[in-house]
């Protein structure tokens, strides 16, 4: 197909305009971040660099805590429902039995399901049981979102997976235990992986259980630190620090994300389509 | 719908019924092992919603506010007779919710249509375009809601600078500059998600019908709206499903943008945390997260009709 100068051209400006959509807030967020107090409000997107937001960020206690608590939170709420799913998906996408379409669609139903409507009986019963402000009564509530999607990914990317090869290697000769972990394991790791991804981002994405089930630096993650910073008044939002949080909190997922991006739309689109 | 969802039953009890009888060892071992592997994931799941969601009926059914514990008493459903007769706060919210819903998802469907067409259809450049819409997706949409409150705002946006606005706009400060805001954070952040949907379903319409068509005559703008769309209606229908429930649960976007839902931004997500978390009325509070429950099953059950009259209309047109 041969495509005219013209065409080129509108093509060129499509891409852009995506470009300029996706980046704006992400570099105005970027450079309020490396403004200083006196430059926030001059509305130029490059003012200098001052790194002071994220000296003052780093030695915020609160913000390191809800960055650990933030990224231990979600690798276990991640590492927990990825192991459940992997067992769910592996039966349903290779073995034969009743019921298989019904835990597809009780994996989507409960993927729908709102947040607000199980915060109030989180609250009491977390309260009462000292749950309230702890990992473990984060991760049990993550688990709502994340086990769902952790199955559908991973059974659409199952079902992907040449299964015979496992008994080609065991008629060649391989151990069961062999077969399984030089055959099948290599070819299941990627989407393994693509999964906890995913599983990972949206849990590290989670606002309205972190806000209300969590009050101090114990638990409280990143998002919810974010809507509580307080600067040197109580009253004034620290735009500069909150922005430099965010940027923190935003490269590492960024640079993963471009990293496996063809595998990681694979993953968003896998589970929608064939499910 | 019916008859799809028959049509399926059928087949399952024929491939299933037989074996019923006459199944081998093997066959009932396999099974034995699917509902082993499957047990663990099912048992979680329905633990972690359906007992939370069971207990928030129960307490929906009592008055139970955290300032007076000793009060705690059953009052069948009048928490659910207090809501439903409050035309300022939750009928006024599930307004809010309907525009932010309704107006957002349709500005994502024609975003994320125009962004999955040039990702189909593009001549070069499609890598760079998917890295892009794949950054809000990454994004948390608290930071996200951050970046547009802040660009927004005169005291450190850039918006106010831009020119052919208003030096002095504060939308902001408005109920419709507010609802403008929270929207467009909305469908900034999930355009990429219903983009990828949309692309997924793109892939599948057959070239061939297109060259056909062409061959015939019939222009770009023809192929798109007779060929591509009724092609697309289940993927379409899906991403809508998605997202429409998704939309209509938002709740960081205008906590950020409008803290406690101000200037009648309130949603209904918002009015449940609120009551619950703000004003400590577990009991009414509860009633509130039942309602916005049913709503989304009721939007589900819309949906999923409405899918299995397309897919089954398809089957009978093929």
């Amino acid at each position: 197909m041969t495509h005219t100068n013209k065409e080129r051209g509108l093509w060129g400006i499509g891409i852009l305009v995506v470009l300029l959509y996706a980046l704006i807030p992400v570099v105005w967020i970027a450079s309020l971040s490396l403004k200083k107090p006196e430059e926030i409000g001059d509305q130029k997107f490059f003012s200098g660099f001052s790194f002071d937001n994220y000296d003052a960020v780093f030695s915020d206690d609160t913000f390191i805590a809800a960055l650990v608590n933030s990224i231990g939170i979600a690798s276990i709420a991640t590492l927990i429902s990825i192991v459940l799913a992997a067992m769910a998906a592996y039966a349903t996408s290779r073995l034969n039995f009743t019921g298989k379409a019904l835990i597809l669609s009780g994996a989507l139903a409960v993927a729908m399901f709102p947040p607000i409507s199980i915060v109030g009986s989180l609250f009491d019963m977390w309260r009462a049981v000292g749950l309230y402000d702890t990992w473990l009564g984060l991760i049990i509530p993550y688990m709502t979102f994340t086990l769902p999607l952790a199955i559908y990914t991973l059974s659409a990317f199952f079902r992907e997976i040449p299964w015979e090869l496992e008994q080609a290697a065991q008629v060649d000769g391989a151990t069961p235990f062999q077969a399984f972990r030089k055959i099948i394991v290599p070819l299941a790791a990627p989407g393994v992986f693509t999964a906890a991804i995913l599983v990972f981002i949206f849990a590290w994405n989670d606002f309205i259980f972190a806000n209300t089930l969590t009050s101090t630096d114990n638990a409280r993650t990143v998002p919810a630190a974010l809507a509580f910073f307080t600067g040197a008044s109580q009253f004034e939002q620290p735009i500069g620090a909150v922005c430099a949080a965010s940027v923190v909190v935003t490269v590492p997922i960024i640079i993963m994300v471009l990293i496996f991006q063809r595998r990681i739309v694979a993953g968003l689109t896998a589970g929608a389509v064939k499910g | 719908m019916a008859t799809a969802q028959s049509a399926g039953a059928e087949t399952v009890r024929q491939t299933a019924a037989p074996p019923k009888r006459g199944m081998t060892d093997r066959a009932r071992a396999e099974r034995k092992l699917a509902w082993l592997l499957c047990a663990p994931a099912v048992i979680a799941m329905l633990i972690v919603t359906g007992y939370p969601i069971g207990y928030a009926v129960y307490l929906s059914l009592q008055r139970y506010d955290l300032r007076f514990p000793d009060d705690k008493e059953f009052v069948g459903l009048s928490n659910y007779a207090d809501v439903l007769s409050s035309w300022s706060t939750w009928w006024q919210d599930v307004i809010n919710t309907l525009i932010i819903t309704v107006v957002s998802v349709s500005i994502e469907l024609v975003l994320g249509m125009a962004i999955a067409l040039v990702m189909h259809r593009a001549i070069f450049g499609r890598g760079p375009v998917r890295a892009a819409i794949l950054i809000p997706y990454g994004i948390i949409t608290v930071v996200a809601a951050f970046a547009w409150k802040y660009a927004f705002d005169p005291t450190s946006g850039f918006i106010a600078g831009l020119p052919l606005i208003s030096d002095t706009a504060q939308p902001l400060n408005t109920h419709n500059g507010s609802m403008l805001v929270i929207i467009l954070a909305e469908v900034w952040k999930t355009t990429p998600f219903m983009a990828l949907l949309l692309l997924a379903g793109l892939a599948l319409v057959p070239d061939e019908l297109h060259e056909a068509a062409k061959v015939d005559g019939a222009t770009t703008t023809q192929r798109f709206f007779r060929i591509t769309i009724p092609l697309m209606k289940p993927a379409i229908l899906v991403a809508l499903l998605f997202r429409t429930l998704d939309a209509f649960r938002i709740f960081d976007n205008i906590y950020i943008i409008q803290p406690g839902g101000a200037l009648n931004t309130e949603s209904v997500s918002i009015l449940g945390y609120n009551v619950l978390i703000n004003r400590v009325n577990i009991g009414l509070g509860s009633a509130i997260s039942i309602l916005i429950f049913v709503c989304v099953i009721l939007i589900a059950v819309f949906f999923v009709k409405a899918l299995g009259t397309s897919t089954a209309q398809q089957r009978g047109e093929t």
